[in-house]
């Protein structure tokens, strides 16, 4: 829902502090005043997008649910002639890129109210479900109200190494992390079922501070979820296509896979890239909507690309604009992106940004670093 | 016969079988079918236009193919409205209209006028065309015949009041009624009567034309007791009865003050009105807690109704007509007292669907929303 940025936050009772951050060696420093003049600017551009959406952006989203549609009808019917390599490898691809794309441009996003305005009951925040693992209404939660809200806040934005993983030098070192990179690799590859289990608070559970019969209602709803999406892609499909079943059932398990390590890389190059900052409990009490703003560009990294990479990406490779706007539809970002930047310039503030190989070669070695004990 | 009967069945069989929901889970069949063929869908009643006239200056008449969802829906009687969901720049917008074809007929016809402002009328008028597919759904209403036919019927329209009264009187000639029937409308101008040419050749049917802007017609002024008296000599009042009998019935369909204007003559006239009451509003809010729970906000009550006041914290709940009869912003109260704003009942039923357009809170109330 919208409730993120709604979400009233709270005024501090008195001026509140100066933030200064330390950004590839250098000094990132904004006032209250700063912060106040900045969220403006901020607030502008969002309602100048707001009150200019209509018919434009139905037919957006509404021709990528079309092509979405028509990949997926189309991928899984080459896939029932799967014997025939050509037809599996092109089923195959056709049935991946119709998962990113339900997964990223219109899940994502539709979940995020980015088209309540519209009134559909398809694309209504509160009704729309995924061709994911995870149940959207616990996505909701997890995603659009903590995440968006506490964003990388160590202590409470789980998304901070999703209670598996030591994404952060504030987060404290244990034995167990030596595995960070083999963890890393794992999530990768079960992505789906790592966000579908997000809301079940592993680590919480691991800790002793809850027990897994806390949870019974997240898990049954997990399990719903989970079972559904299994007998579709993995027993319904491959048995309506006969003799042929193991080619639909390799397709449907490859088109999982891909679009798995597609959407992990895309979303771990959002907040782990090198450069990008983590706030505490502390630094952000009582902050003001200005410097609300402030956590969220320095706690997202844009990635760059064509017009193809950032539908393909859910035009999460325009993290920064997503997070300062969540509940903007996201095809308007690309065109915001050049005024943040220049808001950005004007205030001495670091816009992290960059091609998806080198943004996320240095999440990988920001995870083999924070494996190691530090000395 | 028997083929043509079986194969819709055995189509709607296989698309709302569990397998089927299965495999086009989790958007579920229609979400694929109506790429296809946009009112092919199974759970939502939809219309494609099929004819478009602008038969005056200031309305459009709509003839509309309902789909099978549409038609398998309770049927409509011939003066009950439907809802219309149509979208303009992208938003959705849902009006009530009430058709003008004859009890029964496969196409439903609209005659929309076109009000100064209105976003749905005046986009329709501009860009309705023949396949434009529409969100129809069934939605009701008392304003219908007697099953057992009066003798006698009076009908009195004023402006668009006239659909109504057009599929009251098409179903009647229809069905080959014996009885008296008189129709008075009134519209702005002779050019803006809508229907003035099938009314004329209308056997059996005493038709009186007034005309309150421009235009001399069968009756001058407003609606009083001299323009009854034209249309239907005592239809009951001078005979003693208070009430008329079974042997005449009056409808009344138009703005409110012609609605007044009737009942003050007819004062069992069953009346319908196209114009949003206005509605008493509480002279003081009850400064209660409201809480809309799903969206984790809540505020303090204005005194205003519950979709303004959820509005007004940034919430986009689902809403129609807003005057409390097309129920699409209706939501689940879980606790709390509410006065409906139309009739002032005040309910304290714990978790009772309410339609949030025309209920205020009063004290403390919690919403599913």
């Amino acid at each position: 829902m919208t409730a993120t940025l709604e979400r009233p936050i709270e005024e501090a009772p008195t001026a509140a502090p100066t933030l200064t951050k330390v950004v590839g060696g250098k000094t990132v420093t904004m006032t209250p005043e700063q912060a106040d003049a900045f969220g403006r600017e901020l607030d502008a551009i969002k309602e100048r997008v707001l009150a200019d959406l209509g018919e434009r952006d139905a037919t957006y989203i509404r021709s990528v649910i079309k092509a979405q549609r028509a990949l997926e009808v189309g991928g899984r019917a080459l896939l029932f002639a799967g014997i025939f390599p050509p037809a599996w490898l092109a089923g195959t691809a056709m049935l991946a890129v119709s998962k990113i794309l339900d997964n990223m441009e219109i899940g994502h996003n539709v979940m995020h109210g980015q088209y309540d305005w519209m009134g559909d009951p398809a694309l209504t925040s509160r009704n729309f479900e995924w061709d994911s693992a995870c149940p959207s209404d616990q996505w909701r939660h997890s995603h659009n109200y903590m995440h968006h809200t506490y964003t990388n806040i160590v202590g409470m934005d789980r998304d901070v190494g999703y209670g598996i993983l030591r994404m952060s030098e504030d987060q404290r070192w244990a034995p167990y992390y030596r595995g960070n990179l083999v963890y890393a690799f794992v999530l990768m590859v079960f992505f789906q079922y790592g966000v579908a289990l997000h809301e079940l608070e592993t680590e919480r559970i691991r800790s002793g501070e809850i027990s897994i019969a806390d949870k019974r209602e997240i898990l049954a709803g997990i399990w719903k979820k989970v079972k559904r999406q299994t007998l579709k892609d993995y027993v319904a499909f491959p048995l309506l296509a006969g003799p042929f079943a193991p080619f639909v059932f390799t397709g449907n398990l490859t088109a999982n896979l891909i679009r798995n390590v597609w959407s992990y890389a895309i979303i771990f190059c959002g907040h782990f890239p090198e450069g990008v900052q983590e706030f505490t409990i502390e630094e952000t009490a009582n902050e003001s909507r200005g410097q609300w703003y402030f956590r969220q560009l320095l706690g997202s990294a844009n990635l760059t690309g064509g017009k193809l990479f950032h539908i393909m990406s859910g035009n999460l490779s325009f993290q920064i604009e997503h997070h300062l706007f969540p509940d903007v539809p996201a095809h308007r970002h690309a065109e915001i992106a050049e005024e943040v930047q220049e808001i950005c310039e004007r205030y001495g503030l670091p816009y992290n940004k960059g091609p998806l190989p080198k943004q996320f070669a240095t999440v990988v070695s920001k995870i083999i670093r924070l494996a190691r004990k530090p000395r | 016969m028997f083929t043509q009967a079986l194969k819709p069945r055995l189509r709607d069989r296989v698309l709302r079988s569990s397998l089927v929901d299965l495999l086009t889970g989790p958007h579920g069949v229609d979400r694929y079918t109506e790429l296809v063929e946009p009112t092919w869908t199974s759970g939502d009643a939809r219309a494609k236009i099929v004819a478009v006239l602008r038969d005056t200056p200031r309305s459009v008449t709509l003839t509309l193919e309902p789909n099978t969802v549409f038609t398998a829906a309770s049927p409509l009687r011939a003066g009950q409205h439907v809802t219309l969901t149509v979208e303009v720049d992208g938003r959705r917008q849902t009006r009530c209209y009430s058709p003008a074809n004859a009890e029964g007929d496969r196409l439903i016809e609209l005659t929309i006028g076109v009000h100064d402002g209105g976003r749905v009328s005046q986009h329709l008028y501009r860009h309705a065309q023949p396949g434009l597919v529409v969100g129809l759904t069934v939605g009701g209403g008392d304003f219908v015949l007697p099953a057992e036919r009066p003798r006698r019927i009076l009908f009195v329209s004023g402006g668009s009041g006239i659909t109504p009264v057009m599929s009251m009187l098409r179903t009647l000639v229809a069905e080959g009624f014996g009885g008296d029937i008189a129709f008075v409308h009134y519209a702005r101008t002779p050019e803006e009567a809508c229907y003035r040419a099938e009314l004329a050749a209308m056997p059996g049917v005493r038709v009186l034309h007034g005309y309150t802007r421009d235009g001399v017609g069968d009756l001058t002024g407003k609606f009083d007791a001299d323009h009854l008296d034209a249309a239907m000599p005592s239809p009951g009042r001078r005979a003693g009865a208070e009430r008329p009998g079974n042997d005449l019935a009056i409808f009344v369909c138009g703005p409110p003050a012609l609605v007044d204007a009737v009942r003050e003559q007819c004062p069992v006239a069953l009346s319908e009105s196209f114009v949003p009451p206005v509605f008493e509003v509480p002279t003081e809010a009850s400064g209660g807690l409201v809480s809309f729970a799903d969206s984790g906000v809540a505020v303090t009550d204005d005194g205003r109704s519950l979709l303004e006041q959820a509005e007004a914290a940034g919430l986009k709940p689902e809403s129609g007509c807003r005057m409390g009869i097309c129920h699409t912003c209706t939501r689940r109260k879980t606790s709390g007292a509410v006065k409906n704003l139309i009739t002032g009942a005040v309910s304290t039923t714990e978790g009772e669907d309410v339609q949030i357009c025309v209920t205020a809170p009063v004290g403390d109330v919690a919403l599913a929303l």
